[in-house]
Parts: C-alpha cells; structure tokens; sequence
C-alpha cells in the first residue's frame, strides 16, 4: 500500500484549515450560542458511528472483498475491542492488539 | 479558590493533565509508524500532526489515502470524525467566549480531546473562575500534551522507517481504530451507533467512491441520537 500517491500536502492543509474552523466554529463566530440540542444529541456520536464503519470491511474481509478473512486476525480484531470496551482503556487495547498482531506475522513466518 | 494565582491555577491544569500523556504518546508513536510505513515521507508525518493534531482524523485520512479514495471522500470523511470538534467549540464558548480572538483562535489550535474533557470539567466544577483563570487552566492542560504529540509522532515516523516496509501492516491501522472504539462505547445509545453503522457499511458495500462510509455513519448517528432519545440515556 502506498498512500504517497495522493495529493498529500493538499490533504493535510484542506485537513488542517477544515479540523480548525470546526474548533473555532462557536468560540470564534458564533460566540456563546448554543447548537440545538438534536444537533448536539447527532454529533456525540459521530466518532462511534464512522470509525467502525472504517474499519469493519478491513477487519471482516480479506484483501479481495470476497471471502471472510483469516480467523487469526478476526479474533486478533476482536479481543482488541473487548479489551478496549471492558477496560475502557486504549492503550491495554493497543497492547492486546499489536501482540496480536506480532503473533499471527511470526506464526506466518 | 478565589484567592488562585495564576501561577498555581498553570500547574494545576499541568498536573491534571500528565497522566493523559500515557493515551497520547503511544497514540502519536502509532501514528508516525504507520504514516511512514504508508509511505509519507517525514515532513509530511510531521506536517500531519501539526497541522491537524487529530489522531483518529489523521488514521482515516491514512487508510484511506492508502486505499486510493478520491480526495473529496478521504477529507469528507476524516473531516466527519472531527465532527465533534464543533460540539466542544459549542460547549467551550460559554466559558471563554469574552476572551480576544487571536486567544480564542489559540484556543481552538490546541482543542483535542483532552484539553476539552479537563477544561469542560474544571469550569462547570468551579464556575466563580474567571476568564484569564479558566485561559489559564486550559493552556496549564495543553502544555504536556502537545509537545508529547509533536514529539513521539517523529519519534515514530523515524521508527517507521527504520522498519523494512513489507512488515505487513494492513491490520495494524484497522487495530489501533479498534483500540479507539472500544472505550468510547460508553452507552446502549454508543454500541447501537456503532452496530448500526457496521451493519451499513457490509450492506452498502456496492455504494462508489467509498461514499458507503459516509452514509452509514449517518446512519450509525441518526439511530444512536435516536436511541438517546427513548432510553433517555445521556452519556
């Protein structure tokens, strides 16, 4: 993979001024008005919602989209999660995660 | 704490803060690992993470920089994941809306996940706080966080390359996203989002341009706002 091929530096400047304008969005324009509450209520879960939308189809399928990918990394993925979601930590996640992952490259030689 | 000098009021937020460090610096080292493993060279990983300084932003621009997505889709959809960027905006302004712009504009440089949830917490702890305090406070928070961040983002991205690069990596952005997404399933109303929309993304699999993100995450949003709403369930 190789993500150098796209316009990268147009990437981190659009990134950079658009994450921006979202932060200064009420602080800097709008003063102390307070976003309606159905709003509010939709953005709490943006993150829940487009992360786990990213990262389903890498996790569930294998390279060509059509077969299920290789248990070991399935449930490399999923004691990840529940690590993550019962200890409410990222960082023992991250860690039960890249062991994970360190195991399944050896075990593949 | 009426009597609060600016000076302790600095550390304080300072103190608060370092422990944040631990979720921070592996986050930042993840970061420059990858982005290098992707093949962006280093003034672009650091160009990254000081231009945006948005860990999971930064991820999904990754993965989807290496998955060869139109541009408009890649910013659309890191752009979406810092949607909550704009509710902190929202919750902040009451507190330090009076402050003058090029501060409010710092202010806004420097808002991650972090220094919202500290600043958020102090100021409705302590509400008799006043403006240049709260400032105070808040740039007291920052101060470990964002060198940490410059800083073990390099760290990484020199890791990386010293890394051969047929290191097979492909799972290893989708892993660091799930170590993300297990904490934040804090409700009933986070986990039906999150099912809501995987179950989207799987059946939208047809949808072009990977538009199919995009709108399952909508939909992972509307039914998490929905669930909130007839379990009364605020996070």
């Amino acid at each position: 993979m190789s993500a150098a091929d796209a316009p990268v530096w147009v990437i981190i400047v659009i990134l950079g001024v658009g994450t921006f304008t979202l932060r200064f969005s009420f602080l800097g324009l709008l003063g102390d008005r307070v976003l309606p509450d159905w709003v509010l209520r939709h953005l709490r879960y943006t993150v829940v919602a487009i992360l786990p939308a990213l990262v389903a189809p890498l996790v569930i399928w294998s390279r060509d989209g059509k077969t299920l990918n290789e248990p070991g990394s399935l449930i490399v993925a999923i004691a990840t999660l529940a690590v993550g979601y019962w200890t409410k930590s990222t960082n023992l996640a991250i860690a039960v995660g890249g062991f994970g992952l360190a195991f399944l490259l050896i075990m593949q030689g | 704490m009426a009597v609060a000098s600016t000076k302790s009021v600095y550390w304080r937020g300072f103190r608060d803060s370092v422990p944040f460090i631990i979720v921070v610096l592996p986050f930042a080292l993840v970061f420059g690992v990858l982005a290098t493993e992707a093949g962006l060279n280093l003034s672009q990983v650091m160009g990254f993470s000081v231009v945006v300084i948005a860990g999971a932003a930064q991820l999904t621009a990754l993965q989807l920089m290496s998955e060869n997505a139109p541009t408009i889709v890649i910013l659309a959809s890191a752009l979406a994941v810092n949607l909550r960027m704009a509710m902190y905006s929202a919750s902040l302004a009451p507190h330090l809306g009076p402050a003058s712009l090029w501060k409010r504009a710092f202010v806004s440089y420097l808002l991650v996940d972090q220094s919202f949830a500290l600043a958020s917490l102090k100021y409705e702890a302590e509400p008799e706080m006043t403006l240049s305090l709260k400032l105070t406070y808040f740039f007291g928070v920052i101060s470990p966080i964002v060198p940490v961040w410059y800083g073990f983002t390099y760290v990484g991205a020199v890791l990386g390359s010293a890394i051969p690069s047929d290191f097979g990596i492909e799972l290893a952005v989708p892993i660091a996203f799930i170590a993300l997404i297990g904490p934040a399933l804090r409700t009933v109303a986070h986990v039906i989002a999150a099912l809501v929309s995987v179950v989207a993304v799987l059946l939208l699999a047809w949808v072009p341009y990977n538009l199919d993100l995009i709108i399952a995450g909508l939909f992972g949003m509307m039914a998490g706002a929905r669930v909130e709403l007839l379990l009364d369930d605020k996070p």
